[in-house]
């Protein structure tokens, strides 16, 4: 609705110089956090903060972790002891296995991060290329395309994880990679469908008739004008979906489907193997793989919905801005005896200022839907 | 002289914005008389949408208002939005732009105008409520024996036609009608103005009429306000306003509209200022062929001129004029850069 | 990139031949039918978008398409830079046929050919710089070597827009400009592979009126400077005057008058055409809106009117303009606008399943279940109400039939287009061997 008269992008703004792609790029990143306030500006800062800390634990894992993550023995060869208490040697103790808790739980960031970059890199490239081309081209491929979609999105997530990670250990082995291609094959379907919803809108706008108008080949018209349009609102389910894969990873690794204990640490296996230590008060094993887990997780939620208050114009609110209205200045004011014969003659207008706090008030957008008669 | 039907003061809606308040509307005064179309004209960004709807109440949150809209020997500015809400509809109409967008698509137009009539007329007998609406829309045009159909069956004329039958079903005093015609073509445009113009002979409404089209406004208004960034800077009789106008705005924007007997392109140079930071003064001096050099450093007094009232130093009183200030203004050459 | 087919537009040639020939184009729109007409096989209604086109444009003139929203204009746009593929007919530019070119040989001619579009707002891609987006038809016909190369060229061009210093638009997003500097970039990226013809489609409508006119002269300068032809699509009549050579009034997919300018303007030929001519708004508030224009707005696409689409809002509409039974239910629906409800009431159920016909027919049977005599005299009441009804001139006689009343009608005849003067008009009216009494 057009009522709110914006005032036009006016001149005299300096125009952008030097290398103005990289500056608009950090300008795009750091949108989110300047424009957000109140609670999404809360999640997205707390989010982003306990991200940035997963992140670094992951890259810096070996130079924080005391020892290796299929460790069992010291330096002098000294093993270590089954089911330590947490304590000066080992702070997280160690496990039933004789792993130390603390070390597992740091190279686990590393695995879940790695794990996760390699599943939401394969299915962005996936979903937004098949979105792209079924939204794009429509007819047959688009029918195909989303049978083949919603197929999948049907099957439980997890499920659909393992026969994923069964068929392709016979093949890849054990590894971080199938562990992400079995996630890729849960989230594909969500972008899929986001980017493909986003095309076929997209693709009725001018500027893809100016580009065909221009003699652009489909294949330019889908890269270089509709790509950078319809991937808007991936960030926000990239950032929900990564949440989401931590969870499927630690569910595969829970199940034992997931990656082998002797190729990394993951926090799931970890999970799964302190089960049993719960029962004798070993509480150590499962709390700190799990606490990991939930950090993590709520990192990511945290910063996609986030960024979803602030970016998806649907939900966001606008934040209301204080005015502070002076008084007219007397030029401004229309004096009484400048009101001609139309106005009440020996009427004297005091000047309005005290209704001011009481007047922000709120249209009721109701009645203006309702038939119209408002 | 009757007694206006509605008499703004000074009013003033602001919003709020990251770089600071957006002056929509910076102290607007104006009446209207029963009966009487008062064309408001300006580009886009000036402000006239927000100053009908601020007019009505129908603001966005956060918005602010101050100053005075007289209605019934009531402040409709300081009364409760609850109170503005009873008024609206059988006192205050709003016809808008977009007709389509305003009719609900699963509610057939009886529906509609029942739901409109009982919500402020609970004593009417269904009989008496299909008489009603159906007497509206014969004066607009529509055949009885669409009454039942739903939204989607009409063209745009059409819907605009049910949506002005809408709002006159209550028989409102004062009506706003928010580019009525902008979304139409020419003959169902004139058709449009052609029935307006039979409301207020029929219905003895005041009509507030925003448009952008100074022709709309010559055929269809008795008196016509130009606003330019928030303030209305010339109003008066369509004939006077038309044929002498005093401010210069007024006098650039109807020799820059292209009609039927245009010969020759005029526009006026430059854009509509930022409504954050208005230039100081006489806020049209940048971009004023006629400007002096009192222009940027004093806001303008309104004066009377004949029948109009302009807020221009070019009529001002000359004692308020500082020495020298009739000079003309020299000022750096408005690039297309700048334009709009 | 495939073969170029060749351009054959050399100057000699030119000067005889039109730069583009339309020969009876026709752009129809299968319309898809409910979901269960189409279960059942039924066959969805056509939408005639373009019905028959006869146009020529000469090299370096600026044609106008006139009409309202629906009359086709667009599309009949659209169809000349093969963006809308036609149903049939030809579109003749050198010796090419666009109508009948696959896609990828018309990418090619499209350098030749280029689009403004209405919405400056929407025609810019909004997450390309203006650099970017001006220069890439000139990397897309590969008209030039490198970035830098592009990006010189880009900066001539807006210059040659007006967008100056050029350097300061350069790497501007399109949501940084306002509607008129965006309007010129879009008219810059149209130029910059140096087109001949420039489809305009209503390119001021969504401007300011204080920007308006300076967009127009930016483009009446370039069409003197780079020699363009212009195809320039409106419904607004005073832009038209000022910048059109000729302009053709568009109803309902077909050409109604098509004519010089100053000829149209000053003496125009189909009512329809002088119609819309009254209904400009003027600036002079002593004119006030006429009274009489016609009746209702432009009728569905799916089914247009027989005959002469205009004649059911036409007032000098007569006997061959193609009545049928749908304009008499129109008559009685303007009857009960005027007569108000208890006439409604009293007279709907004679009338019966007149109400419901929705095709083309020159003959309708109303059983009047045995009231036959009351609906003969009801035709004769309406027809004494309003005498001066074009439509009872189409009424050939009213019978009675075994308990039904029939109405029959005269033939219509389509209009074709008839010189006049110097303009193409398709009225009867200005047909002699037609309009005899006229």
């Amino acid at each position: 609705m057009a009522t709110v008269t914006q005032p036009m992008p006016g001149p005299g703004r300096t125009p952008v110089k030097g290398s103005t792609r990289v500056v608009r790029l950090l300008r795009g990143i750091a949108r989110p956090y300047r424009n957000s306030h109140g609670v999404g500006r809360f999640m997205l800062v707390t989010g982003t903060v306990l991200v940035v800390l997963m992140l670094l634990t992951a890259v810096f894992a070996p130079l924080i972790a005391t020892f290796g993550f299929s460790q069992v023995a010291g330096a002098d060869g000294q093993r270590f002891m089954n089911h330590a208490e947490p304590g000066a040697e080992h702070i997280f103790g160690t496990t039933t296995q004789g792993f130390d808790v603390f070390s597992r739980v740091v190279w686990g960031a590393r695995t879940a991060v790695t794990v996760v970059l390699l599943a939401l890199a394969f299915s962005l490239f996936l979903g937004v290329l098949l979105g792209l081309i079924a939204g794009f081209v429509g007819r047959w491929v688009d029918r195909v395309l989303v049978m083949v979609m919603d197929a999948l999105f049907a099957l439980p997530a997890l499920l659909l994880a393992i026969v994923v990670a069964f068929l392709l250990s016979e093949y890849v082995g054990g590894g971080a990679s199938t562990a992400a291609l079995a996630i890729t094959a849960v989230y594909v379907p969500q972008y899929f469908r986001v980017v493909r919803a986003a095309t076929v809108s997209a693709k009725e706008q001018t500027y893809v008739e100016a580009a065909r108008a221009m003699g652009a080949r489909p294949a330019t018209i889908m890269f270089r004008y509709l790509l950078t349009n319809v991937i808007q609102s991936v960030p926000v389910i990239a950032t929900l979906n990564a949440a989401d894969a931590i969870l499927t990873l630690a569910g595969l690794g829970f199940l034992g489907y997931g990656i082998q204990p002797t190729e990394a640490a993951e926090w799931g296996y970890d999970l799964q193997r302190a089960v049993s230590d719960t029962g004798a008060g070993i509480w150590w094993t499962g709390l700190y793989p799990g606490l990991a887990i939930v950090l993590l997780v709520m990192g990511l939620t945290l910063m996609g919905e986030g960024l979803n208050e602030t970016m998806n114009p649907a939900i966001r609110v606008r934040r209301l801005i204080p005015i502070s209205m002076p008084e007219l200045t007397a030029a401004q004011r229309t004096k009484a005896a400048q009101v001609p014969e139309r106005d009440r003659p020996g009427q004297d207008r005091p000047v309005d200022t005290g209704g001011e706090d009481r007047n922000s008030r709120e249209p009721g957008s109701g009645e203006t839907g309702k038939g119209g008669a408002a | 002289m009757t007694e206006p039907v509605i008499s703004v003061r000074d009013l003033r809606v602001w919003y709020g914005s990251e770089r600071g308040p957006v002056r929509a509307v910076d102290g607007v005064t104006f009446d209207l008389r029963p009966g009487e179309t008062l064309g408001l004209v300006g580009e886009s960004g000036c402000g006239k949408s927000t100053l009908g709807r601020g007019v009505l109440g129908l603001l966005p949150r956060g918005a602010k208002l101050a100053g005075e809209v007289n209605y019934e020997g009531r402040n409709l500015v300081t009364a409760s939005p609850k109170a503005i809400q009873r008024l609206r509809g059988p006192d205050l109409g709003l016809i808008f732009q977009e007709p389509l967008t305003r009719l609900n698509p699963l509610l057939r137009i009886s529906d509609q105008f029942e739901e409109t009539l009982r919500t402020h007329e609970p004593g009417l007998s269904k009989q008496d409520i299909r008489h009603r609406s159906i007497e509206v829309l014969r004066a607009m045009g529509i055949p009885p024996t669409r009454y039942r159909a739903y939204p989607h069956e009409f063209s745009g004329g059409m819907r605009q036609r049910i949506m002005i039958a809408l709002a006159l079903v209550l028989r409102p005093s004062f009506v706003v009608a928010d580019e009525p015609t902008t979304a139409l073509d020419v003959l169902v445009e004139a058709q449009i103005i052609g029935i307006l113009g039979d409301l207020r002979r029929n219905f003895d409404t005041s009509l507030l009429f925003i448009t952008h089209n100074l022709g709309i406004v010559a055929e269809a208004c008795d008196r016509v306000a130009v606003m330019y960034a928030g303030r209305i800077v010339e109003q008066g009789p369509v004939t006077e306003v038309f044929a002498r106008p005093q401010h210069p705005y007024t006098r650039e924007l109807l020799r820059s509209t292209i009609s039927l007997s245009t010969t020759g392109l005029h526009y006026i140079p430059g854009a509509p200022p930022d409504l954050i930071e208005p230039p100081s003064g006489c806020r049209f001096h940048p971009r004023c062929p006629s400007a002096m050099r009192v222009c940027p450093e004093q806001f303008p007094e309104q004066v009377e001129v004949g029948p109009q009232r302009v807020e221009c130093w070019l009529h001002g009183p000359d004692e308020l004029v500082p020495e020298g200030g009739r000079e003309p203004l020299v000022r750096e050459e408005i690039t297309v850069a700048d334009e709009a | 990139m495939p073969t170029k087919p060749e351009l054959m537009t050399t100057p000699e040639q030119s000067a005889e031949r039109p730069l583009m020939e339309i020969r009876d184009l026709k752009v129809h729109y299968e319309l898809r039918g409910s979901a269960l007409a189409r279960l059942v096989g039924g066959e969805g209604e056509t939408v005639k978008a373009v019905d028959g086109v006869n146009v020529a444009l000469r090299k370096g003139e600026v044609l106008g398409l006139v009409g309202e929203s629906g009359s086709g204009k667009t599309t009949l746009g659209r169809a000349l830079l093969g963006l809308v593929r036609p149903t049939s007919g030809h579109i003749t530019y050198g010796d090419l046929d666009l109508a009948r070119m696959p896609q990828r040989q018309l990418r090619s001619v499209r350098r030749r050919l280029q689009m403004v579009f209405q919405d400056p707002h929407a025609a810019l891609n909004p997450s390309m710089d203006l650099a970017t987006a001006i220069g890439h038809p000139l990397r897309i016909h590969k008209l030039v070597k490198s970035k830098a190369e592009a990006r010189e060229r880009v900066r001539e061009t807006l210059e040659r827009v007006g967008l100056t210093p050029a350097d300061q638009f350069l790497d501007k997003l399109p949501a940084e400009l306002s509607g008129g500097q965006k309007q010129r970039a879009v008219i810059a990226r149209a130029i910059i592979c140096g087109p001949e013809l420039l489809v305009a489609d209503e390119p001021i409508s969504m401007l300011d009126m204080s920007v308006r006119a300076k967009i127009l002269e930016l483009m009446l300068e370039l069409g003197r400077d780079l020699d363009l032809t212009y195809v320039y699509i409106t419904h607004d009549l005073a832009t038209a005057k000022f910048f059109c050579d000729r302009v053709a009034i568009m109803y309902l997919g077909r050409v109604v008058e098509i004519g010089p300018t100053e000829e149209i303007f000053a003496d125009p030929k189909h009512p329809y055409t002088k119609a819309l001519l009254r209904a400009v708004p003027d600036l002079d508030p002593e004119r006030k809106v006429p009274r009489d224009l016609p009746r209702g707005e432009i009728p569905d696409a799916a089914a247009p009117p027989h005959g002469c689409s205009f004649h059911p809002r036409c007032p000098f509409a007569f006997e061959p303009c193609g009545w049928e039974a749908r304009d008499l239910r129109a008559m009685f629906e303007r009857r009960w606008i005027r007569l108000g409800e208890d006439a409604l009431a009293r007279e709907e159920p004679l009338v019966g399943e007149l109400t419901e016909v929705d095709a083309h027919e020159e003959m309708v049977r109303v059983r009047a279940g045995g009231r036959a005599a009351e609906l003969t005299a009801l035709l004769e009441e309406a027809r004494a109400d309003e005498p001066d009804d074009p439509l009872w001139k189409g009424v050939e006689r009213i019978e009675s039939d075994g308990g039904a009343v029939v109405v029959r009608f005269r033939p219509g005849i389509d209009p074709g287009l008839l010189r006049v003067n110097a303009v193409d008009v398709a009225c009867h009216l200005h047909d002699p061997n037609l309009s005899h009494d006229h």
